[in-house]
């Protein structure tokens, strides 16, 4: 369903993304982790088609985002770094917005509103102004909107990021039961939602991919499980750039 | 219909859409219109002494419209780009399956709308002079939809440049000198000195930039083909100025 073939990104000297290559089946849950500045957001700007990388592809449901650019996107639904929306909108506006940019037929395009008002818990916030919002309410429709033409693909950029606990129980409930139909990539900083939410992870540093497993994997390799892997391939690199 | 002219309906109809909604749904295509109004009226009948000239006519009426669309379209087009920009919001853009054409076109569209409604709301002025004596109103009618083409040449400069410089100030700065230099070569004076720096025949060419020199002949009720086709063609190369800057991030963003 998603596939990336050997992609790279520098940013004049700095090399962000070094030759990441893994793809992802429908009914898997990504976790993509990494330390800041590790190549995550890169990664997923790439994936989404925001930014083209300088060697490699990617294929979201068979299409090329370099050279299918659109009809890749089509399959994707994406929520960038910090989930930006237009503040003078209301929720409602906005999905609206992204059905019309969708090309979503008015009859369906008020089914999937419906839908993802219901799934993303933003009901009572519908005809208030984004400006605002709180930022958990903000992430939730960004989340919304990621969903909203019902993509094969989901990359996520920290959809969990200033949600409080129930919030963050809710969008794990909703990742779990999206997950039966798409392949969802996620990219966290809190090491503890990985075996809540994820059926893998990836960790990557300083733009390479370090590690590759499912939970139980890193919870076998030893006794500190993902977290303890973790600090050790960061700590690694640090010594060895140090 | 190919697969490039759908997804550029698609992204045109949405930015358009999106676009008239945040003019309205904010103060800005209010003040606009509320300021255009009231200056164009002062200059008109202070500036250019309109009821001293005895003649039932609109000239001191589209003679300032190059110089305050010059000041004030930047204005509206500054936050076409900058915005999303500084919303963030242009990642989500990017992410769209439509063409940035049809992205650049709507967001243009939509600016040209709130400047041709500022033009309308002036057409009681052009009841005015009727009511005062008999002008030639194929000439009026002429230089409003000339008037409404150059706002749009205007406004396709200030767009392209508000998603090169991503800054809502700087783009409003770099439309007004560009506009200014659109502008101010086809006036009397920097033709002077063109022609008396390198020859009549310079002069001559520096003024078939000038959107001035293919406005006056609208005012003067000529209709010449060269002229809708400057004004086109500045629109088109602006607007595709615009689309390479916004593809230029898909490459350059960090």
């Amino acid at each position: 369903m998603l596939e990336l073939k050997q992609i790279s990104k520098a940013f004049g000297t700095h090399r962000a993304v070094r030759s990441v290559d893994f793809s992802l089946q429908c009914g898997e849950v990504l976790g993509f982790l990494g330390p800041n500045g590790a190549g995550k957001s890169t990664t997923m700007r790439i994936v989404a088609g925001v930014i083209e990388p300088d060697h490699g592809d990617v294929l979201i449901a068979g299409q090329s985002v370099i050279t299918h650019r659109r009809d890749a996107q089509r399959h994707l639904g994406y929520l960038p770094e910090g989930a930006p929306l237009y503040p003078d909108m209301t929720p409602l506006e906005f999905l609206r917005y992204l059905c019309a940019a969708r090309n979503v037929p008015r009859k369906a395009c008020q089914q999937a509103i419906d839908r993802v008002i219901a799934d993303a818990r933003i009901s009572d916030v519908l005809s208030r102004r984004i400006a605002t919002l709180s930022k958990g309410y903000r992430r939730r429709v960004g989340l919304a909107g990621a969903i909203l033409h019902d993509p094969d693909v989901l990359v996520l950029d920290e959809p969990t990021d200033g949600l409080d606990p129930i919030q963050k129980q809710a969008v794990r409930a909703l990742i779990a039961r999206l997950a039966k139909t798409k392949a969802i990539l996620i990219s966290t900083h809190t090491l503890e939602e990985v075996p809540a939410m994820c059926t893998r992870a990836i960790i990557i540093d300083r733009g390479r991919v370090v590690a590759d497993g499912t939970p139980d994997d890193f919870a076998s390799q030893s006794a500190g499980g993902l977290e303890e892997t973790f600090l050790t391939l960061a700590g690694r690199e640090d010594e060895n750039a140090a | 219909m190919t697969s490039w002219t759908k997804d550029t309906l698609t992204g045109l109809k949405a930015a358009y859409g999106r676009e008239i909604r945040a003019y309205f749904a904010t103060p800005l295509a209010y003040v606009f219109i509320a300021i255009f109004l009231m200056l164009v009226g002062v200059f008109t009948w202070e500036a250019s002494r309109f009821f001293d000239t005895g003649l039932a006519d609109l000239q001191p009426f589209f003679y300032w419209h190059p110089w305050l669309f010059m000041i004030f379209l930047p204005a509206l087009s500054m936050q076409l780009w900058a915005d999303e920009t500084a919303y963030g919001t242009s990642e989500l853009l990017l992410s769209l399956p439509v063409s940035l054409t049809g992205l650049a076109a709507g967001k243009l569209l939509a600016a040209w709308t709130v400047a041709a409604l500022a033009l309308v709301l002036t057409v009681p002025m052009w009841l005015t002079v009727n009511y005062l004596g008999a002008p030639d109103n194929a000439a009026i009618l002429l230089s409003y939809l000339m008037s409404v083409l150059m706002a749009g040449a205007y406004l396709s400069i200030g767009a392209a440049l508000s998603a090169l410089v991503n800054s809502q100030v700087l783009a409003y700065i770099a439309g007004v000198v560009v506009a200014f230099l659109f502008t101010a070569a086809g006036w009397p004076m920097v033709l002077g000195g063109v022609s008396d720096l390198l020859g009549p025949g310079a002069g001559d060419l520096v003024a078939q930039f000038s959107f001035l020199t293919h406005f006056e002949t609208a005012e003067r009720g000529i209709l010449e083909l060269r002229s809708l086709l400057f004004y086109m063609g500045v629109i088109l190369l602006w607007l595709s100025l615009n689309t390479i800057w916004v593809s230029a991030k898909r490459s350059a963003a960090r």
